[in-house]
């Protein structure tokens, strides 16, 4: 019971809520869309906090979402010894580093007094998940060694199970690791309070800003296509006469 | 040609008497708020100072503005691939401290202070955190030259002079200062539109006014970096970069900005431009000491048929070539050349452009007396106390020849106004410095004449912003003719 509470009601509700919830978000209070960044406050702490962070996070990210949509090649890599070291190695590198620049971003939110003034409640729960997330995360890839191997057999096909509509938990129920399950339902539940934190940020990443062009200029109206009468478009009849 | 008008701008620094109204006006309409304290959309400086923020104008620092790249150029500290590498920590942003921490006094102790030996004081605390403060620095720390030795020699425009240049200049009796009021210039080529990553920065078609939509903005400060007139500002509390908006709702029904409006020395003139937007890139790429001519050859004469034929089809309303007409940016800056924009070495082609300032140069002092008698008055540009290095450095990327041109003709017209009003200089004195200045007594006249007895209306020339036209965005009224007013419900049908 507590097995299909955690590993599929909660991973349907989450994906639920994130996407109503960010749609609805940026469709109606596109304002609050972005992360309030303190660095005016406070620059210097910032950076060492936030590079190794935000780094960290973005190849582990995907990391996973790789070993997810192409667990065969994963595998076939990892097929030599060598390889799969490095790629352990290489991905608990940038766990640690995630790891080191979250608690220098916690340190600086709790010392420096600017700082803590714009800190706001979901900001503390924002850690709080962050941190379960990645303590497990690195325990995980510590005692249960070979991540990127048995993700294909225990992960994969339960995230695709989910993602059919077919629920398969067994696989994912008989693991015998609570770093692991801890770090599951914690994934799911930073999907969940995406749109009602900070975390909102992300989604909004400006890629689009490369292939923009540099200048922007908005004509509110523009003269050259005002219709006259004369040019009077046939597209809508009166209706009421 | 692609010709688009701009509402442009001059101060003239002569008649600036740094009294800080324009500031004050500023702040109590629109930065009055939490979080904006520590902005001045306007704010005034002295000169030679470091400004706000400290040393603003030091790019080595601040990485604002654009640099010249082969052909064309590139945003120095900003730009896609810099911008979204730097997007989780911004290196070159200013921080709280380069500016300064904002304040207030804690009045309401002087009424609820128990009785005591001692009297109640109001205690300075902090806009951010509402403690207890020390005052450190405010946006005019170096007001009149206080602090001289911290601030007004640490000008970065003071590289460009000789070590034995600046010591003149720190001799007590040569010292010399003028004020610099600054708003954002609505450049042409604009690093803050350019660098935002989300695209919330835009250029107003009609007028040229550069905003940014509060909704779009998402605090990733890129245009703070990139301006180089550091007239971008973080909102802190907001998480919403804010700048100049140069009171558009006023503009839109007639009115001046309110700096504009409220400024004492009735030193601030506002008017229409009409330039080739096509020419945006090249003007922005040419040599450093070409820069100030190729700007001015992107601004177009209102009054050429071939001009005024072009904007008409670009859409441009016959109101705003009227107004272009009567500019009088058109006529300090094209027609009498009396204006240069502020570092034009920037490259963002601003639109504000300053009459530089001449008075404090003149006059000498010998055995400690200040001597003011015509003949130590117009004694020569070259023994003015501001070396004219100092002045290219702030408006004309170094080129002084620029800079003594337009002080010769300051020069001239104020010698014609001496012979016409006092009449103690003989009439050779002053045709040779009118012709060498090239400047006829007409043309004296009316420079004097806009610069010291210009009306209201004279001075701001705000071209009608059509607003009655403006349900065009939303719809073409054409479409909709006939469906307003009385109707019926059903159809006139009778039977099937
Ligand atoms: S002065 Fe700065 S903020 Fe204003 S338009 Fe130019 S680059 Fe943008
Ligand atoms: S109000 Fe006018 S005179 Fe006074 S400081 Fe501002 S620009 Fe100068």
């Amino acid at each position: 019971m507590t097995n299909y509470l955690l590993f599929v009601a909660l991973p349907y509700l989450s994906l639920g809520i994130f996407l109503i919830g960010s749609i609805y978000r940026y469709r109606s209070r596109e304002f609050s869309v972005s992360s309030i960044s303190s660095e005016f406050l406070e620059g210097r702490k910032l950076f060492w906090g936030s590079q190794p962070f935000h780094w960290g996070l973005f190849f582990l990210f995907f990391g996973h979402l790789i070993a997810f949509l192409f667990p065969k090649a994963v595998l076939a890599w990892n097929g030599q010894p060598v390889r799969l070291l490095i790629l352990e190695i290489t991905a608990f590198t940038f766990g640690l580093s995630t790891f080191i620049g979250v608690i220098l971003l916690v340190n600086r939110r709790l010392i420096n007094r600017r700082v803590q003034i714009v800190t706001s409640k979901m900001d503390v729960v924002v850690f709080v998940v962050l941190l379960v997330q990645i303590i497990s995360g690195l325990l995980v890839a510590y005692h249960n060694r070979w991540g990127s191997s048995w993700f294909a057999a225990f992960i994969t096909p339960y995230l695709r199970s989910l993602f059919v509509f077919d629920p398969q938990i067994e696989g994912i129920a008989s693991v015998n690791s609570l770093s692991l399950k801890i770090h599951v339902v914690s994934a799911f539940t930073i999907i969940g309070i995406i749109p009602f934190t900070r975390f909102m940020h992300f989604l909004v990443y400006p890629l689009d800003y490369l292939w923009r062009s540099y200048q922007q200029v908005i004509w509110s109206w523009n003269r050259k296509h005002i219709r006259t009468s004369r040019s009077h478009s046939e597209g809508r009849q009166s209706t009421n006469n | 040609m692609d010709i688009r008008s701009q509402v442009s701008m001059v101060f003239h620094l002569d008649k600036c008497i740094g009294c800080h109204t324009c500031s004050i006006a500023c702040k109590n309409i629109w930065t009055d708020r939490k979080g904006a304290e520590y902005m001045w959309w306007n704010n005034v400086e002295t000169k030679p100072g470091t400004g706000y923020p400290t040393k603003w104008e030091d790019q080595d620092i601040y990485k604002g503005g654009w640099e010249k790249n082969g052909d064309s150029v590139s945003l120095k500290g900003a730009g896609k691939l810099k911008g979204l590498k730097n997007i989780f920590h911004n290196p070159h942003l200013p921080v709280l401290d380069d500016y300064y921490e904002p304040w207030t006094y804690k009045y309401q102790d002087l009424f609820t202070a128990p009785e005591g030996d001692d009297q109640p004081t109001a205690r300075p605390v902090s806009l951010v955190t509402g403690e207890h403060m020390d005052v450190q620095a405010g946006p005019n720390w170096d007001d009149d030259l206080g602090g001289s030795p911290d601030y007004a020699r640490q000008d970065v425009n003071m590289n460009q002079l000789s070590a034995a240049e600046q010591e003149a200049m720190f001799q007590l009796e040569r010292m010399t200062f003028f004020y610099l009021p600054r708003i954002c210039n609505h450049c042409l080529n604009p690093a803050c539109v350019a660098s935002c990553p989300s695209g919330a920065i835009y250029k107003r078609g009609e007028d040229g006014i550069v905003l940014i939509n509060q909704e779009r903005c998402r605090a990733w400060r890129m245009c703070v970096t990139a301006c180089p007139y550091k007239k971008s500002y973080y909102n802190w509390h907001t998480g919403k970069s804010e700048k100049c908006v140069l009171c558009y709702p006023r503009l839109e029904s007639g009115q001046a900005p309110a700096c504009f409006h409220s400024c004492v020395g009735r030193i601030r003139y506002l008017g229409v431009m009409l330039y080739d937007a096509d020419k945006i890139e090249n003007v922005a790429s040419v040599p450093e000491d070409q820069l100030v001519d190729a700007q001015m050859d992107i601004y177009l004469d209102p009054f050429d048929p071939e001009v005024i034929r072009q904007a008409q089809l670009n859409g441009i309303a016959d109101s705003t070539i009227e107004a272009a007409q009567k500019s009088p940016v058109y006529k300090f800056v094209k027609v009498w050349k009396l204006a240069l924009p502020l570092h034009p070495e920037f490259r963002t082609l601003p639109n504000l452009f300053y009459v530089p300032a001449l008075l404090p140069t003149m006059a000498t002092v010998s055995s400690g007396v200040y001597n003011s008698t015509s003949q130590s008055l117009w004694n020569g540009i070259e023994r003015n106390r501001l070396p004219m290095k100092y002045l290219a450095s702030l408006f004309s990327a170094g080129n002084t020849d620029k800079i003594v041109e337009v002080m010769k003709r300051l020069m001239a017209v104020r010698i014609h106004r001496r012979g016409v009003t006092v009449g103690d200089l003989n009439s050779s004195e002053i045709s040779s410095a009118m012709n060498e200045a090239g400047v006829d007594a007409e043309t004296a006249d009316a420079i004097f004449r806009l610069t010291s007895l210009a009306t209201f209306d004279e001075r701001f020339v705000i071209p009608p912003a059509h607003r009655e036209e403006s349900i065009e965005i939303l719809e073409s009224t054409a479409d909709v003719k006939g469906n307003t007013g009385f109707g019926f419900k059903e159809k006139p049908a009778r039977g099937l």
